[in-house]
């Protein structure tokens, strides 16, 4: 996982010797970790290691030598204690004995795996020595499955090859490329005929009448016959080519940004948090638009303008080997000249293209929140923030501009002057009496396409670089790996029961550690209520369990099985999430609840609805279940969004369900509402409750506290009262805060048994 | 100069402790910058094992002696911000790219997950780039780094 370069993997492989001559004969190593930094916290090698008498350590010395200081070693007693924790990506660990610290280590957080290694072996050690027995060696949790957990390797690409890879999306229509590109070869062919045709027309007619002969009518007919032919056949073929080849990039273009979409919804979660909206419709929309035109007109013209130039060539060195010679002369200079630019122009449209999101991201950041910027008077702010988005984006265009505006007429200059050899060199062969008027003209001709052509090819660096940037911001989303793995061979989950195991689960955010060391058996049927203070890691928890995020360390089971070798959609389809920021997509009311399962008949969308006590309201609105609900559930209030989220997860009827907060955004009188739709959701489902307000949890068999990503507490209510621990603290401190008729609510928290009949309260 | 209404003192453990003016105390306190990025010498708060803060530190530059040693010390131990002398190499100029760098705190490598990961501070001159693994690296003055390292940096921003 670890991605060492070599010189450090050979310091670590020292270190590995140096360890071994301090061991004695019959010791062995049971666990070692690097220690990568030192006491200072500059970046060294070192090393911890346990054998089964010892901690050895190897600390790492100050930074300019590579050497390290003689090995300390501590008798294991029972005693000594190691401490873990971890702040802004640097790991410590500490050795206690009972009176003092005994060392420190340091280590950055690629090291974690081998720290928490080294200390579950310690642990088990210092366990077995303190008990007296021979600890229980090489249960090292061997099943868990590491092939999960892709690492991501930046693998170096060169930029503009990055267009080589669209091929994956070129395969299916390789015939029709085909045909495209034998029309695109017949075409060029066709257009190359009429300055041949100025040859005999030249030498055969208008330079024999100008020296006294008669044209010849019969010959004059034949060659602009053969001109017009030729003009129609290239008209009619290069119709053919453009539009087979239009359709063909129309749709790699489409099917690229379909299969990238499609990517982009599988990645887990925190892709998503970590990307800004704008910047990747930016990319789905524009980037794969412009591969597209860069697809059906840039590199097709490309392609051709190649071909003219091969063909060209061909037939000038035919009619007179040194003057064509003398023509292509200048092409290597602009190729020469092609490829100085290219870098520059590359990294500039790169940045161009970020600036660019850049732009976007200002929109996308301020229209959704426009009732804060209006409600705090900053309309000015955010327009001064796009201006100077814009500004830059000004800036970075003006920079890049200046090369590429250089570019152009540098060209044109060449192209001019190349014609100018053209004419002398051609004049002195005609003078000498080694070609005739009618070659030389037709080489003129020949070169002038020639030439303009290598203008417009020119103009392929700056369009391909900009394809090929834009390809690769779109590989960048394809190349992702969701951290949230399917499965190489997914077990299947049909009828789950819905016990959830949690076994040490541990997951890091960044180099936050949200949760540690957590365990919790959830049996079947069973409504679980978690509290604990905001930023404990309740919804972390229940994001693991909707499988949004892998767990860092230990495993979740569902029915015995990690849930991380089920597939990810399948699993996720017994699992009914109510959030507490309902999101109502764009559609009728009807579509809105039927969204996990579109199949579903009217009938059950409104049982679903009728169960979640969303039906009168629904009734009420002017068209009934066919009303349009917007964006963010516009003219709905929260309580009714709530409720047709609450009838979306019924109507899926998962085993597991998950309360995030579901009732936290509403008043106490639609809270009753929802509550009353809630309790029957929760009939006979396994139950995950987040809550705030610990009223909400008054049906919940068992409630757990959580405290900085621990589980501290779990019983029911009436024992944990009892306790005064954790949970007594915080019901008291609600208790206390509530008012008279939440008060009122709260009473009757304890005496709950039959649901429903409690409301008496909500007479105002 | 505020006199301060508590004592810092560090025991055998290695841990601070905090005896408050009503002589409550509090072992192994942090010390945490509330602004660390903005500004680093105000606002500096003692957190209590329990995570609360136990006392509050309003400018850091106000204290001296022993306990503003203690504090920084401590400060030292847990801010680990290595400042990015130079780029040797990136493996890609797309993410996620591994690069190979020169920091005040010696030779090192990492992972750089996206671009965002990049965040431009005061003016676009100051970078803070946070690795895969969760450090921070900062640029102090992108103008201050040499010819090559900015080029491969420009790639990126």
């Amino acid at each position: 996982m670890q991605q060492h370069q070599n010189p450090v993997k050979s310091l670590e492989a020292g270190l590995q010797e140096r360890l071994q001559t301090e061991l004695s004969p019959a010791e062995n190593v049971l666990a070692t970790f690097p220690v990568d930094l030192n006491a200072s916290l500059h970046f060294a090698q070192g090393q911890v290691a346990l054998t089964e008498r010892r901690l050895l350590a190897c600390m790492p010395a100050g930074q300019a030598s590579s050497g390290s200081t003689p090995w300390q070693s501590w008798a294991l007693d029972g005693v000594l204690v190691l401490r873990q924790s971890d702040h802004g990506g640097v790991g410590t660990i500490e050795l206690h004995d009972a009176h003092q610290r005994l060392a420190v280590w340091r280590y950055t957080l690629r090291a974690h795996e081998k720290a928490q290694q080294l200390l579950q072996a310690f642990e088990r050690q210092s366990e077995a020595i303190r008990t007296g027995q021979q600890p229980l060696r090489d249960e090292l949790d061997g099943s868990e499955d590491d092939e999960d957990f892709g690492s991501t390797d930046g693998q170096a690409k060169p930029s503009t090859w990055v267009l080589l890879r669209l091929w994956r999306f070129a395969h299916p229509y390789r015939f029709q490329l085909l045909l495209g590109f034998v029309l695109t070869l017949a075409a060029t062919a066709a257009t190359l005929v009429p300055p041949y045709l100025t040859i005999p027309l030249m030498d055969d007619i208008l330079i024999p009448f100008q020296n006294g002969q008669k044209i010849e009518n019969r010959l004059v007919y034949m060659y602009l016959g053969g001109l017009l032919l030729a003009a129609l056949a290239a008209w009619g073929l290069n119709w053919a080519r453009t539009y087979v080849l239009a359709l063909v990039s129309e749709r790699i273009g489409a099917d690229l940004r379909t299969t990238t979409y499609e990517h982009l919804l599988k990645l887990s979660l925190d892709y998503f948090g970590s990307k800004r909206t704008g910047d990747l419709m930016a990319r789905i929309g524009s980037e794969t638009d412009r591969i597209n035109v860069f697809l059906s007109l840039h590199a097709l013209d490309f392609a051709t303008d190649v071909l003219m130039i091969v063909m060209t060539s061909a037939i000038l060195f035919s009619i007179n080997p040194w003057l064509a010679l003398v023509t292509l002369v200048p092409l290597p200079f602009i190729a020469w000249m092609i490829h100085v630019v290219r870098d520059k122009l590359r990294t500039g449209f790169e940045k161009i293209d970020r600036v660019w999101s850049e732009v976007t991201n200002v929109l996308a950041d301020t229209i959704p929140g426009i009732r804060v910027v209006k409600a705090f008077a900053q309309e000015k702010r955010e327009a001064e923030r796009f201006r100077a988005a814009n500004q830059h984006n000004l800036e970075v265009n003006d920079k890049l501009n200046r090369i590429w505006s250089l570019f152009t007429p540098t060209v044109s200059l060449l192209t001019e002057i190349g014609l100018l050899v053209v004419w002398a060199f051609g004049i002195w062969l005609v003078s000498r009496g080694q070609i005739t008027v009618g070659v030389l003209t037709a080489f003129i001709a020949y070169i002038g396409r020639f030439y303009t052509r290598l203008d417009s090819m020119s103009r392929i660096v700056s369009v391909t670089q900009k394809a090929a940037a834009g390809a690769k911001r779109i590989f960048d989303i394809l190349d992702h790996v969701s951290n949230v793995p399917e499965p190489a061979q997914p077990v299947a989950i049909t009828h789950p029961q819905g016990r959830i195991e949690m076994r040490n689960i541990g997951f890091r955010y960044g180099s936050r550690t949200v949760i540690r060391d957590l365990n919790l058996d959830i049996r079947p049927g069973e409504m679980i209520g978690l509290v604990g203070h905001s930023g404990s890691g309740k919804s972390t928890l229940v994001n693991l369990i909707s499988r949004f995020y892998d767990v860092t360390d230990g495993a979740i089971r569902v029915d015995g099985t990690d849930i991380r070798r089920f597939a990810v959609a399948d699993y996720r389809r017994h699992i009914g999430l109510v959030l507490q920021e309902p999101f109502l997509f764009f559609g009728t009311i009807a579509e809105n609840i039927a969204y996990g399962r579109p199949e579903a008949t009217r009938d059950e969308i409104v049982a679903a609805a009728r169960a979640a006590h969303a039906h009168d309201f629904i009734l009420r609105l002017p068209q009934g279940y066919d009303s349009l609900v917007g964006e963010r559930g516009q003219g709905l209030s929260g309580g009714e969004r709530q409720r047709i989220s609450i009838a979306r997860a019924l109507l899926i009827d998962p085993r597991i369900l998950i309360l995030d907060e579901a009732t936290s955004a509403v008043d106490t009188e639609t809270e009753k509402e929802i509550q009353k739709a809630l309790d029957n959701l929760v009939l006979g489902r396994t139950t995950i409750a987040i809550a705030h307000r610990l009223s909400t949890l008054r049906k919940a068999d068992r409630l757990v506290v959580m405290d900085r990503g621990r589980v501290v507490e779990v019983d029911p209510h009436d024992e944990l009262m009892e306790k005064k621990g954790a949970y007594w603290r915080l019901y008291e401190a609600q208790v206390r805060r509530v008012d008279a008729q939440d008060l009122e609510d709260m009473g009757l928290v304890p005496a709950v048994a039959a649901p429903h009949s409690e409301h008496p309260a909500g007479q105002a | 100069m505020t006199a301060l209404d508590f004592t810092l003192e560090r025991n055998p453990f290695g841990r601070l402790v905090l005896t408050l003016a009503d002589g409550t105390r509090h072992e192994g306190v942090t010390p945490v910058r509330a602004f660390p990025v903005a500004a680093p010498l105000e606002g500096v708060s003692l957190v209590a094992t329990d995570g609360h803060e136990a006392a509050w530190v309003p400018r850091l530059g106000d204290v001296s002696g022993p306990t503003r040693d203690l504090i920084e010390q401590e400060l030292a131990s847990r801010e680990f911000v290595p400042h990015i002398q130079r780029l040797v190499s990136v493996t890609s100029f797309s993410t996620p790219s591994t690069w190979q760098i020169e920091t005040d705190r010696g030779l090192t490598q990492f992972v750089l997950k996206g671009e965002e990961d990049i965040r431009r501070l005061e003016g676009r001159r100051k970078l803070m780039i946070a690795s895969e693994e969760g450090i921070h690296f900062l640029v102090p003055d992108v103008h201050a780094l040499d010819k090559a390292s900015r080029k491969l940096l420009e790639r990126f921003l």
